[in-house]
């Protein structure tokens, strides 16, 4: 054992470019910018599913979905599942997760899992652990739900819970309804007192574990945050930090609906059936909201409060490295912080996520700031890594040899050691069933270029697909899937995503709700 | 699926008599012995009050129990679906083996894909239960 601890700290839906270090230029981040300089940022970070219940599964198993099977959202984790927390429970850590979990369904009204069922016995589970977690104090988004943060909310401070957007309507269909100063969806004013808002609440309730801990005890402490995933409904008390209407429009962003409707043509027919209304292939946006009335005001609006979600968990975080000092840890505490998919926020004139592998889904922020006593110089990774590779990664930190069920590799901890050890590409899958549409997509990510290759499914007939070069520009617009002068280059990609087929789960695991 | 209602179905084999299982499903007060995250049943003519872990309380009314065709049909109610029927089927394959079908039809649909889910982990138990049983 190495006396290491560690701070594994995760965002949902946050975009690589969400941050100063990644070139940012709308948050204002100094925590992570500072871990940044001081640790390992990885400019190139895939999650294996760009939705949040395989990805966590992934991150928390170090396998990719076909293994772990959590095909799609809404599929259960099973409770006996490998687990990087139970491996580092077993050599003595003490762990925890704060914040949003999501390895098991969130409509659940019979609280048949026990993420749900959870909040009304406390916060340690009957058995001791669950996954690995010896404590675990939840939220997700809103106020609602039966999570630790909702029926805290609701208990002490009920006259803030209606000031928070539902995030699913009446149907419990993601909800479209729009608001703020755009009637952008899935906004709102919310005159929630800052300290009462999930992201301050995740920090508080980190410190409050880590100031039960001894002095000498080792810990791995995942601190979940839910935002910057919509609704953005940020305490409206902070919006005064950004003004909507002085916002970019994001890079490459198409203005006019002719533009966009050209760009969305070059691409699998589900894009433009999505962008006008036609069909919604997966449940993630919302099903009643047309993308093609997106306007570009909604979209500054969209990215403000998105940027100040972004700032809090900055500070939120700032606040727990803080406490991490003053307990004395801070010498031998790794940070690894990253994001579990992106978010479209504006690009292509979309928002959300769903079956698009294109970077704002698929690039997420990622920095491993190694415990300073090690010693270890700073670097920029450039090349392609995954959120598989963080299972191993914690067990390296505490000094174990990483379990052979693990499928990723310890992260690289700079280009040349990323090149020694072959991360020279990553894959990604997304497979959705739901409401009798099937979409089946998988990604290879290798030397710059990204290639998606549509299975047969409801909308596809095996023989689509996308291309992107980086050369191309930072968005990607030029799909060179049917360009002749790309073929050998497809082809070779083509042929990375046929060898890479990891071992399967078997049986398939059933859906248990929408999400 | 229409758009206002989720019509899903699932299905388990059980290496056990249809009788076994029927002895099960048919009887409206042992359902929170295999239906999941009911702590308490209550059983008055047609409808059974059933008490979630949560603390709700659904009304469940059975609208066909039938032992002929080994098949049950119950409503439950709740402010969280408009409408919902659910239909479970005992189907004897041989002696010691059957299947059961368990539909689930709801509105709204996405009510319906959580309602099969519980009912897939329903089967499960029924099938256990009914094997040990056996």
């Amino acid at each position: 054992m190495t006396g290491r601890k560690i701070l594994f700290v995760t965002t949902d839906q946050q975009r690589y470019d969400t941050l100063g270090a990644n070139g940012g230029q709308l948050a204002r981040t100094p925590v992570f910018d500072r871990l940044a300089a001081e640790g390992t940022r990885y400019e190139r970070a895939h999650p294996q599913s760009v939705v949040c219940m395989p990805s966590r599964a992934t991150m928390l198993t170090g396998q990719y979905p076909a293994t772990h099977g959590v095909w799609m959202n809404g599929v259960p984790l099973p409770p006996d599942a490998p687990s990087a927390a139970e491996v580092l429970r077993r050599h003595g850590y003490r762990c925890a997760l704060i914040g949003k979990a999501h390895f098991e369904p969130l409509l659940d009204p019979f609280l048949r899992f026990p993420e749900n069922a959870l909040a009304r016995l406390g916060t340690q589970p009957p058995e001791g652990s669950h996954r690995g977690f010896e404590h675990l104090e939840l939220a997700t988004h809103g106020s609602l739900g039966p999570l630790h943060y909702a029926r805290w909310l609701a208990a002490e401070h009920p006259e803030a819970v209606a000031g928070f957007y539902r995030p699913l309507d009446a149907d419990f269909q993601v909800n479209a309804e729009g608001g703020g100063d755009t009637g952008a969806p899935q906004v709102a004013v919310n005159p929630v007192e800052r300290a009462l808002y999930h992201t301050d609440w995740v920090a508080d309730r980190t410190i409050a574990w880590l100031d039960s801990l001894g002095d000498d005890e080792d810990w791995f402490c995942w601190m979940s945050f839910p935002d910057p995933h919509h609704p953005w409904d940020p305490p409206q008390s902070e919006m005064a930090r950004i003004d909507w209407r002085e916002v970019p429009l994001p890079p490459g962003y198409a203005r006019s609906p002719e533009e966009r409707a050209r760009l969305i043509g070059t691409k699998p027919r589900h894009w433009r059936l999505w962008y006008e209304g036609a069909l919604v292939s997966n449940y993630e946006a919302p099903a009643r909201w047309v993308p093609a009335t997106l306007t570009d005001d909604q979209v500054r609006e969209v990215n403000a409060r998105n940027a100040v979600e972004c700032e809090l968990i900055d500070e939120a975080l700032g606040r727990v490295l803080a406490r991490i000092e003053r307990r004395g840890w801070g010498p031998d505490t790794d940070v690894v912080y990253t994001s579990d998919h992106g978010e479209l926020q504006g690009d292509f004139g979309l928002l959300f996520k769903g079956p698009y592998h294109v970077d704002a889904l698929l690039r997420v922020p990622l920095v491993w700031r190694p415990a300073p006593s090690v010693g270890r110089a700073p670097a920029v990774v450039t090349r392609p890594v995954g959120l598989l590779d963080l299972a191993p990664t914690f067990c390296a930190i505490a000094g174990i040899d990483p379990p052979g069920w693990m499928q990723g590799s310890v992260l690289p901890t700079d280009d040349a050691d990323a090149a020694r050890r072959h991360f020279d590409q990553v894959f990604t899958e997304w497979h959705s069933e739901l409401f009798g549409v099937a979409v089946h997509v998988r990604t290879v990510h290798r030397d710059g270029m990204t290639l998606s290759a549509y299975d047969p499914g409801t909308l596809h007939d095996g023989t689509e697909g996308e291309l992107y070069s980086a050369d191309d520009g930072p968005v990607q617009t030029v799909n060179r899937w049917d360009d002749r002068a790309w073929r050998s280059t497809r082809d070779d990609l083509l042929g990375a995503l046929r060898e890479h087929r990891p071992p399967l789960r078997q049986p398939r695991l059933e859906l248990e709700a929408p999400v | 699926m229409l758009a206002n209602r989720g019509s899903l179905r699932r299905h388990v084999v059980a290496e056990a008599g249809a009788d076994e299982v029927w002895s099960l499903v048919g009887d409206p007060a042992r359902v929170d012995h295999w239906f999941p995250g009911i702590e308490s049943v209550r059983v008055s003519g047609d409808e059974r009050q059933l008490t979630l872990r949560s603390g709700a309380v659904v009304t469940d009314t059975i609208v066909t129990l039938d032992p002929l065709q080994r098949r049950l049909q119950h409503t439950m109610r709740s402010p969280l679906w408009r409408s919902h029927l659910g239909t479970i089927d005992v189907v004897a394959l041989g002696p010691r083996r059957c299947l059961v079908v368990y539909g689930t039809d709801a509105d709204p649909p996405a009510m319906a894909v959580v309602l099969a889910g519980a009912a897939g982990q329903a089967l499960g138990a029924l099938a256990r239960q009914a094997e040990e049983l056996g």
